[in-house]
């Protein structure tokens, strides 16, 4: 039987994860990926994020010629280089980040997606090489920049010790373009989770999130695990961080682009 | 006759020494000859003590690096530095027993010292969750190192946490954006930094307080991405492959060494710092006076210069630059 990609079921009905009702697919994706009956935002890949969010045929890719290694000789069910190849395949990404510039209602940007179907989004070393050039790059060019994060699996382990230092590596980039006076707009979507969440994610003049998506640093299982009790209902939400002081505003997807354009104007950037 | 509990399997033949030894040292067992017996079992213990440490695998010197007696920063506190004087709160939402935050005199510089507790008694361990901070510990910390770098104090951290707390209220209180803002402020603070993995550096909860001029760890140490056991219940789903994460993960001093994520690694004394906490803290106080000596010796500028590029290097990855070569087509 063939895997069905996360989120993203084949033929022309899908079932939605918010309502578990069968919907439409091309409603769905006429609505960027949001159930047409409950608001319930999909997965989307970061090629369609790009489609969403940048004006059309502006995007110019930066530092795609990196490519994941296996510094480690990392193995667990598999090894690690062999996962890569298969990630590499099935998701048409050579790494969980995109990056480059382009253009959100005509304001130039430097721009950045992760993935989260790419080994869950997770940050190794060339995600955070990608980062680290985008935010040195906004920062000599004076650009506003936006990143948006999709990770489940937070600091990637098959890279050991090297996908840790990636976090400590983009947050100080991120305190430099601060330092020098950029814009950073952090847009969290489903899920954001662990060293993603505790880096780069965070550290947002402005942080977004798309309406319940599941965001924290700990993973709900661990806590669970760990605790030995049930979790409150809307823990790790969107919702739940916004009533707690950590994020700016929930921002549906059909709405995202103008919300990053007018958060732009504002700051005179 | 006294046995050590509870003892580390490996340890094993270091406890038999350990007990034959004590017998012979008796008063009651004292005869002609034992003098000569007692100097033998002290050679053999030991040469098995360097044999067992010298080739500790990775799970086994996770052992050491959580073992019972291993020097807490309570202890080098108060073995390394001349007087410590405690300043507590974040400010905003409590005082984290985790993290110990304040002033301290190194000789006869003034310093700031920042440091996971673990605690010793019951009472000292779960009151500080055996060494997982919450966001408020890591916003202490922060609150203290502003304090620092604006009264021209040089930092030193010691690291030792299994991990940040994963529970309710850390997450209410946004324990991913407290780590990440340390790391952020962590890497402009105009002040010299010297962090030391001292135990255990439990992925973000470690790095939470990990960003410096200079990075060292004790030899038993482990720093990683994550735990072994956290690690095995993700990827082989059950926590009994802890052992074989943590030889995957590459882990240990000579790992963090070899990926240049690290500057330098203290030796411990034979048999890890349990067995010595005095000479452990020694070296770490010569290697602490030494370094903060370099430091002092570069102007801010150069030294913040320096810091991000030690963090800017980090990271193993392919990248053709050949202009001509095409981006694998998407299948
Ligand atoms: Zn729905």
């Amino acid at each position: 039987m063939k895997r069905q990609k996360r989120g993203v079921p084949e033929g022309l009905w899908q079932r939605c994860p918010g309502c578990q009702e069968i919907i439409f697919r091309k409603e769905a994706e006429r609505r960027l990926g949001v159930c047409p009956e409950c608001d319930y935002h999909f997965y989307v890949s970061a090629r369609e994020r790009i489609r969403q969010v940048l004006d059309e045929g502006t995007f110019e890719e930066w530092d795609m010629q990196l490519r994941p290694t296996d510094p480690l000789e990392f193995v667990d069910k598999k090894r690690y280089a062999e996962r890569l190849v298969e990630e590499q395949a099935r998701t048409g990404l050579t790494d969980a980040a995109l990056t480059g510039t382009g253009m959100i209602r005509a304001r130039r940007v430097a721009f950045g997606v992760t993935d989260s179907a790419f080994i869950m989004g997770s940050m190794g070393s060339v995600v955070g090489e990608r980062l680290t050039r985008l935010i040195e790059r906004s920062t000599a060019e004076q650009l506003p920049l936006i990143i948006i994060s999709g990770s489940g699996g937070g600091a990637r382990m098959h890279e050991g010790i090297l996908s840790l230092m990636q976090m400590a590596k983009v947050s100080a980039a991120l305190a430099r373009f601060d330092s020098a006076g950029g814009l950073f707009i952090s847009v969290l979507t489903n899920p954001t989770m662990g060293g993603v969440a505790a880096s780069f994610a965070a550290l947002g003049d402005f942080v977004f999130a798309e309406p319940r998506a599941l965001i924290g640093f700990a993973g709900p299982r661990t806590i669970k695990a760990t605790l030995r009790i049930e979790l409150p209902k809307g823990f790790q939400t969107s919702e739940f961080l916004l009533e707690h002081g950590y994020i700016d505003r929930i921002v549906p997807r059909s709405k995202l682009k103008s919300e990053i354009a007018r958060t732009i104007d504002y700051c005179g950037k | 006759m006294e046995i050590p509990t509870p003892g580390l399997a490996f340890e094993q033949p270091i406890y038999e020494l350990e007990a034959r030894l004590q017998q012979l040292l008796r008063p009651e067992n004292h005869r002609p000859g034992v003098e000569e017996e007692i100097r033998k079992l002290r050679r053999e213990l030991a040469e098995t003590m360097k044999h067992i440490y010298d080739h500790l695998s990775p799970w086994e010197t996770v052992q050491v690096a959580r073992h019972k007696d291993r020097p807490h920063s309570g202890d080098y506190l108060a073995l390394v530095f001349d007087e410590f004087v405690e300043l507590h709160g974040d400010r905003k939402f409590g005082d984290d027993r985790a993290v110990v935050c304040g002033f301290a005199k190194l000789d006869q510089r003034k310093v700031m010292v920042i440091g996971h507790e673990k605690g010793r008694t019951y009472k000292e361990r779960t009151a500080c969750y055996f060494g997982c901070a919450h966001p408020e510990g890591y916003r202490k910390a922060l609150q203290k190192m502003r304090l620092a770098a604006k009264f021209d104090l040089p930092i030193i951290c010691f690291i030792d946490t299994p991990g940040a707390y994963p529970g309710i209220g850390a997450e209410e209180r946004g324990q991913a954006w407290a780590i990440a803002e340390n790391m952020y402020e962590m890497s402009r603070l105009a002040t010299p930094i010297i962090c030391v993995i001292i135990g255990e550096g439990g992925s973000g909860g470690a790095l939470g307080i990990g960003v410096g001029d200079r990075v060292a760890v004790l030899q038993h140490s482990w720093y990683s991405v994550i735990s072994p056991e956290g690690c095995a219940g993700i990827l082989w789903k059950s926590h009994e492959y802890a052992a074989r994460a943590a030889g995957a993960l590459r882990f240990t001093a000579k790992d963090l060494l070899d990926f240049g994520v690290i500057d330098t690694v203290l030796q411990e004394p034979l048999g890890g710092a349990h067995r010595d906490p005095h000479q452990m803290a020694t070296r770490l106080k010569v290697y602490l006076v030494k370094t903060l000596r370099e430091l002092s010796a570069l102007d801010r500028t150069q030294l913040l210069q320096e810091r991000y590029e030690k963090f800017r290097r980090m990271g193993v990855f392919l990248e053709d630059t050949a202009p001509t070569t095409a981006d694998p087509t998407p299948t």
